[in-house]
C-alpha cells in the first residue's frame, strides 16, 4: 500500500514537471499538443474511491493550469477525463477487479483493452480541453482537427511512457 | 430524505463529477473575466522563482550559439577595422553607349552572406551608401542577374534574391520579345523559376533564351536563362513558362551593381501619364 502511495506521488511529480518543462514546448504550430500527464489520472489504482479519484484529478488540473495560465481549463477537463473513466472501468471491468488495488498498466492488464483504454479516455479529455479553452463554436472544424491531432500525438507519447515503464507481473 | 440520500449514494459518480465540473467551470468563467487577477498564475512567486531557475539552465543549453554570434561579431567589426586601416577604393566600370549619354553604371561588390534554401532569400553584399549604393538598385553577376538592393548601410547592403517569393522581375523571349514577368515563388529549386503573363499565341521553343526586357530596373539584354519547358497548358490565356536560371546561386562570388543614372529622369516622366489621366 505505502509502496503504490509512494509510486503514485513519484509519477505525479515527475508527470508535471515533465508536462510544463518539456512538453508544454513541443507541438506541430497550434495543432497539435500532447498532454501525456493525463497519465497520473489513468494510472490511478482500479479500487480507488470516486471521491478521492475526482479530487486527485481536480488538484492534477489545477496545478497543470497553474503553469499554464489557463485556470479551471485543465481541472475541467481532467474531473471529466474521472468521470469517463470511472463509466468505462464500470463498463468493461467485472466488479472483483474493484477488490485488489490493481494499477491498469500496460504489464497488468492485456495491451488490447489498454490502448482503447487510453485512446477513448484521451480523446475524452481532449475534447473537454479544447472546448473549454477555445470556448466557442466558432471555427468548430478546427477544434474538432486539434482534439484529434493532439489525442494521436498524446496517446503516442503515452504508450512510449508506458513501453519504458512496461513490467510484466503475475496475475 | 433516505430515499434521496440512497439515489445520490448510488450514482455518486455522476453527482460528484457535477460538482467538481461546476467549480472547475466557474473557475473558468471567472478566470476569463479577470485573467490578471487570479491567485494562481505565472505571476505567483513559487513559479515565478521556478521558471527563472529552469530559464538559468536553459542558457547553458545556448552557449554554442551564443559564442557562435559573438564570433560573427567579431569578424565584422574585424572587417569594418580594415577600412580604417587599409583606404579602400572603389573598383567600377563605366559602360559608353555612343549613342545616347551614359545610363549604366556598374559597381563590383562582393557577396559576403548568401541563402538559397529559404523559401525567402537574402544576399549581402560588401559595399553600401558610401560606396553610392541606394536602396532598389539592381544587381546582376557575369551569368545572369541576381536580385534588387533592399536595404543600405554605410558598408553593406542586402539584396532580395531572385530567389524571394516577392521578387518580379521583367524579362522578355529571345525570337518573339514577349516580354512577361519572371517569379521564383512557386519553386522551391534555386535553379528553375516561371516566366509568367506571356500570352497564350506567343509560340515559345524549348531552349530559346531569355533577357531582361529593361523596363526594369536591369539593363536590356542580360541574360536570365532557358525555357526547359513552355507550360502550354490548354484553357488559361496566359502561359507559366518554366526556366532554367543561368545565375549560379550556389557559389556566387562577384556581383556587379546597377545604377540607372536615367532612372530618376524615368520615373518623373512617367509620373506625369498618371497626373494627366
Amino acid at each position: 500500500m505505502a509502496k503504490l502511495l509512494s509510486y503514485n506521488i513519484v509519477r505525479f511529480i515527475a508527470l508535471v514537471i515533465l508536462q510544463v518543462f518539456l512538453f508544454k514546448n513541443i507541438g506541430y504550430y497550434n495543432l497539435a499538443t500532447p498532454f501525456p500527464y493525463i497519465l497520473i489520472i489513468l494510472l490511478l489504482p482500479v479500487g480507488i474511491p470516486n471521491f478521492i479519484l475526482y479530487f486527485l484529478a481536480f488538484v492534477t488540473g489545477i496545478t497543470i493550469d497553474a503553469f499554464y495560465d489557463t485556470l479551471g481549463v485543465n481541472a475541467a477537463a481532467c474531473v471529466a477525463l474521472a468521470w469517463g473513466r470511472i463509466m468505462f472501468l464500470r463498463i468493461t471491468l467485472q466488479t472483483d477487479h474493484y477488490e485488489n488495488y490493481m494499477t491498469p498498466s500496460w504489464g497488468t492488464v492485456p495491451f488490447r483493452w489498454y490502448f482503447l483504454y487510453v485512446f477513448v479516455l484521451t480523446l475524452f479529455h481532449h475534447a473537454v480541453l479544447f472546448m473549454m479553452e477555445t470556448f466557442t463554436f466558432h471555427q468548430f472544424h478546427y477544434t474538432i482537427i486539434r482534439i484529434l491531432l493532439s489525442c494521436i500525438f498524446t496517446v503516442i507519447t503515452i504508450l512510449l511512457f508506458s513501453l519504458l515503464f512496461y513490467r510484466k507481473k503475475q496475475r | 430524505m433516505k430515499n434521496l440520500w440512497i439515489l445520490i449514494n448510488k450514482y455518486n459518480a455522476f453527482f460528484l463529477f457535477v460538482g467538481f465540473f461546476g467549480f472547475a467551470f466557474y473557475l473558468v468563467i471567472r478566470n476569463n473575466t479577470f485573467q490578471r487577477a487570479s491567485a494562481v498564475n505565472s505571476s505567483n512567486h513559487f513559479i515565478g522563482a521556478t521558471y527563472a531557475k529552469i530559464n538559468a539552465w536553459k542558457s547553458y543549453l545556448n552557449l554554442s550559439q551564443e559564442n557562435a554570434l559573438l564570433a560573427e561579431e567579431n569578424a565584422m567589426l574585424r572587417k569594418q577595422l580594415q577600412y580604417f586601416i587599409a583606404p579602400d577604393s572603389v573598383e567600377s566600370d563605366l559602360v559608353i553607349d555612343s549613342a545616347r549619354d551614359v545610363q549604366y553604371h556598374y559597381i563590383v561588390a562582393k557577396v559576403t552572406n548568401n541563402s538559397i534554401h529559404q523559401k525567402n532569400n537574402y544576399i549581402t553584399l560588401d559595399k553600401g551608401k558610401k560606396h553610392g549604393i541606394q536602396k532598389g538598385m539592381g544587381v546582376i553577376s557575369a551569368s545572369g542577374i541576381v536580385g534588387i538592393v533592399l536595404n543600405v548601410s554605410d558598408h553593406f547592403s542586402t539584396v532580395q534574391s531572385l530567389l524571394h517569393s516577392e521578387s518580379r522581375i521583367s524579362a522578355s523571349l529571345e525570337d518573339s520579345q514577349a516580354f512577361g514577368s519572371l517569379v521564383w515563388g512557386d519553386s522551391y529549386d534555386a535553379r528553375m523559376a516561371t516566366l509568367k503573363d506571356i500570352p497564350n499565341h506567343v509560340k515559345v521553343r524549348k531552349g530559346e533564351s531569355v533577357y531582361t526586357s529593361g523596363f526594369s530596373l536591369f539593363p536590356p539584354g542580360i541574360p536570365v536563362g532557358k525555357v526547359i519547358e513552355t507550360g502550354n497548358s490548354g484553357g488559361d490565356s496566359f502561359l507559366n513558362i518554366k526556366i532554367e536560371l543561368s545565375t549560379q546561386f550556389h557559389n556566387l562570388q562577384q556581383v556587379y551593381i546597377v545604377e540607372d543614372l536615367f532612372a530618376e529622369e524615368k520615373a518623373d516622366l512617367e509620373a506625369q501619364n498618371d497626373d494627366n489621366g
